[in-house]
């Protein structure tokens, strides 16, 4: 297999066109998932677009019942097959490995499975958008869930088999961190994105198993009506949204982890200067973690929760804030008197501190309890979690596809359209979900396909909005494709950064090193040999 | 990248077998962690309808054939010192005792299972099924139909990692009749073992739980 390329073959090039489906390389198996999440989003992204624009003019376009469909696939999409997934099974699987000295993941053909589960997962969730879709909102929520005639069991199936594919790919990583890394490489000399994909692999990990049995239920609600939770029964509705949440909310910590990771590298690299407080960006990470465990009742300050939960629940939320603001600080430090290099993963990252910290500031005012109770189910939340996820977590994503781009497919993305279209982005993003916060704030609720005509006019805003991101991401996605045929071609090490992903060739060889590096000192020690 | 034979030969990425092994173990450990949450969320859901209903589950749970239930335990039990073994004379090269210890270990599967099956025969006949489709006639409690549904769910997901088990330990005694394992490498062997130990420890935990309520 491995005669006469070593040296000069990458790991693209090795083999023909049918080697890559029964691959075990962890880079190939992180392209393929890095295509296949995009090409997700793109579809979610559409549905985006379609909902925006019903709410231009309400009425003129869908009915409401396709309304109903469109945000739940919208929903469904981006979470379980693009934002869950992205960047721990297509950066981190191609980076881990890298970041650490090895030549693989632990489990190769452990990692494969994980990628078939996700698309058998993926294909049942589409086959119920062409079986009649389905009308719950993302979260499933019963007793409507149980009760509804569209295709439930089809995609519950879906997220259960997703679910499985995550936690596949959150255990090889967390063995392949504890038991495969270089000589010399301390977990205290790891890169920080790897410590977040620690901490995200043990959400994934932990928590993913819950929602795993949780959609099953729901399938053997409709199925056998055990009625755990169908109050015709006996059941409690409630009891389903602790267990949803007590998945979905560390959940989202497993989508911003890895933002959190990559903005970790950008801003140290493009600021050529050691990270600032490398071991608490390092514990914060752990810290989300475990304290996402303990805030799922915030979900349901309005469902009934006792006031003491309510009271529990309002103050561990807040405690998020604080490993969160450690790294914002943290970052904003190794931003200060650094040689800053504006390139488009550097503009991503500084659009994610500035947005992030919108949407994590806001989030303190929804665990407010009293403030919650106005704001629940408003647009604010949309708002808010929009800043979260898209604010943070594609910026970081987009962020880290800009850094990564020369080393995976050795060539650059062309700089100037990069910046033009984080600036269609950044604008847009912005130009649509402010907008959303002040018509919370007036009270319209989400999730419905019509509004009161005084919200028209920020409606209308939101939605020409969302036309620049649009633009922003087409134009993104064609200078992308062109940059993997015409891009110039990238050196092994175009950004001089330090970890080790940036010692072998762009693209890297097939087995990643050509012998195993010595890991001698940290990951970020920028301006250190001037000094020596 | 070959499993197969006696001289079996580490997979590329790793350095050493012993790297190997540990890290196989590892994953399974972690395995087994998402398996106790996976049946944590049924254990949730049993403690809060009982907290409930105690008197509930009390008198449900006498529906239930305590017989059967103390037998399938101790078959449980011997077959979890049974797999010990198989493990332990496999990693002795004494492959003979280990390919027997592991047939009996399934054997003791089999016999499990088929007193599940007439133990749920016997409910179906006489209606006591999962909330929606109950149709027992003598309910003392309007809440009964609640305890079958857990009754079968927890069972009926342990029954099916009994059947995994089953699966696996055939796999393994097939490979260690064949020569696969010695002292030198026996991963499968040991992580079947942990599995199975885990799913003996599930039903240590469901046969009280469910059948011995006072």
């Amino acid at each position: 297999m491995h005669q006469a390329t070593q040296g000069h073959g990458n790991y693209l090039t090795e083999g023909g066109f049918w080697s890559w489906f029964t691959t075990l390389d962890h880079k190939r198996i992180g392209v393929m998932y890095l295509f296949t999440t995009l090409a997700f989003f793109i579809v979610g992204g559409l549905f985006a677009v379609l909902i925006r624009l019903e709410l231009f003019r309400p009425g003129n376009l869908f009915s409401p019942d396709l309304y109903n469909q469109l945000f739940t696939f919208h929903g469904a999409i981006m979470i379980f097959m693009f934002i869950i997934p992205i960047i721990p099974a297509a950066l981190g699987n191609f980076f881990l490995p890298l970041m650490i000295g090895a030549k693989d993941v632990a489990f190769p053909r452990l990692n494969l499975t994980s990628y078939y589960l996700f698309i058998g997962g993926a294909m049942l969730a589409v086959a119920a958008l062409f079986s009649g879709g389905v009308d719950t909102g993302w979260t499933f929520y019963a007793p409507y869930s149980l009760r509804s005639q569209t295709a439930v069991i089809l995609v519950t199936l879906g997220v259960f088999v997703m679910g499985f594919s995550s936690i596949l790919t959150g255990l090889n990583f967390m063995v392949t961190i504890h038991k495969l890394r270089a000589p010399g490489m301390t977990f205290h000399r790891m890169p920080l994105f790897l410590w977040a994909i620690y901490a995200t692999a043990i959400i994934q990990v932990l928590a993913t198993p819950v929602i795993g049995i949780t959609v099953l239920l729901i399938v053997m609600e409709r199925v056998l009506q055990i009625g755990f939770f169908d109050p015709k029964l006996g059941g409690d509705p409630v009891l389903f949204q602790h267990f949803f949440w007590f998945y979905s909310h560390p959940a989202v910590y497993i989508m911003i982890l890895p933002g959190m990771g990559i903005i970790s590298e950008v801003v140290t690299v493009f600021s050529r200067k050691h990270i600032f407080g490398y071991v608490a960006i390092a514990y914060s990470s752990l810290a989300i973690a475990f304290i996402s465990f303990l805030v799922w009742g915030h979900h349901m300050f309005v469902s009934g929760q006792s006031p003491l939960a309510n009271l529990l629940f309002s103050v561990l939320t807040m405690m998020v804030a604080i490993p969160t603001a450690i790294k914002i600080f943290n970052w904003t430090a190794t931003l200060y008197k650094g040689s800053i290099q504006l390139q488009t993963p550097m503009l991503y990252a500084l659009s994610f501190l500035f947005l992030f910290t919108i949407g994590g500031l806001t989030g303190l005012f929804l665990a407010t309890l009293s403030v919650d109770v106005h704001l629940h189910d408003t647009y604010f939340v949309v708002a808010h979690f929009h800043y979260v996820m898209m604010g943070g977590t594609v910026m970081g994503l987009l962020a880290g596809i800009h850094y990564w781009w020369p080393k995976m497919f050795g060539r650059m993305y062309p700089e100037l359209s990069g910046k033009i279209s984080c600036f269609l982005i950044f604008l847009g993003f912005n130009v649509t979900f402010l907008p959303q916060f002040y018509l919370g704030r007036l009270g319209m609720p989400r999730r419905y396909a019509d509004y009161d005509a005084s919200f028209t006019t920020w409606n209308m805003v939101s939605t020409i909005g969302s036309w620049f991101i649009f633009a922003g991401f087409l134009w993104m996605f064609a200078y992308l494709i062109w940059s993997l045929f015409r891009g110039e071609k990238a050196g092994d090490n175009p950004w001089g950064a330090k970890t080790l992903e940036w010692q072998t060739s762009s693209p890297p060889q097939v087995y990643n090193f050509e012998k195993i590096p010595e890991v001698k000192e940290g990951p970020y020690h920028y301006g250190v040999m001037k000094t020596e | 990248m070959n499993t197969q034979a006696g001289s079996h030969s580490v997979p590329h990425h790793f350095e050493t077998a012993q790297q190997a092994f540990e890290s196989a173990k590892l994953g399974m450990w972690l395995f087994l962690v998402t398996e106790i949450l996976l049946f944590g969320v049924l254990f949730c859901i049993y403690i809060m309808y009982r907290g409930l209903y105690p008197e509930m589950f009390h008198e449900a749970s006498l529906h239930l054939n305590r017989v059967m239930g103390a037998t399938n335990t101790a078959v449980l039990l011997i077959s979890s010192f049974t797999m010990a073994m198989a493990v332990h004379r496999a990693k002795h090269d004494d492959r003979v005792t280990a390919v027997r210890m592991l047939a009996i270990t399934f054997f003791c599967g089999v016999i499990f299972m088929t007193i599940k099956y007439f133990e749920y025969t016997h409910k179906i006949h006489e209606g006591l099924l999962p909330a929606g489709m109950f149709s027992y006639d003598h309910v003392t409690h309007v809440k009964m139909p609640l305890f079958f549904s857990l009754y079968f769910m927890m069972t009926g997901l342990h029954g099916i990692h009994v059947l995994v088990g089953m699966g696996l330990i055939l796999w393994v005694m097939v490979r260690c009749q064949r020569g696969a394992f010695g002292h030198a490498y026996s991963t499968p062997v040991e992580l079947t073992g942990i599995y199975w130990h885990l799913v003996d420890l599930i039903w240590i935990y469901l046969f009280p739980l469910l059948y011995l309520i006072g």
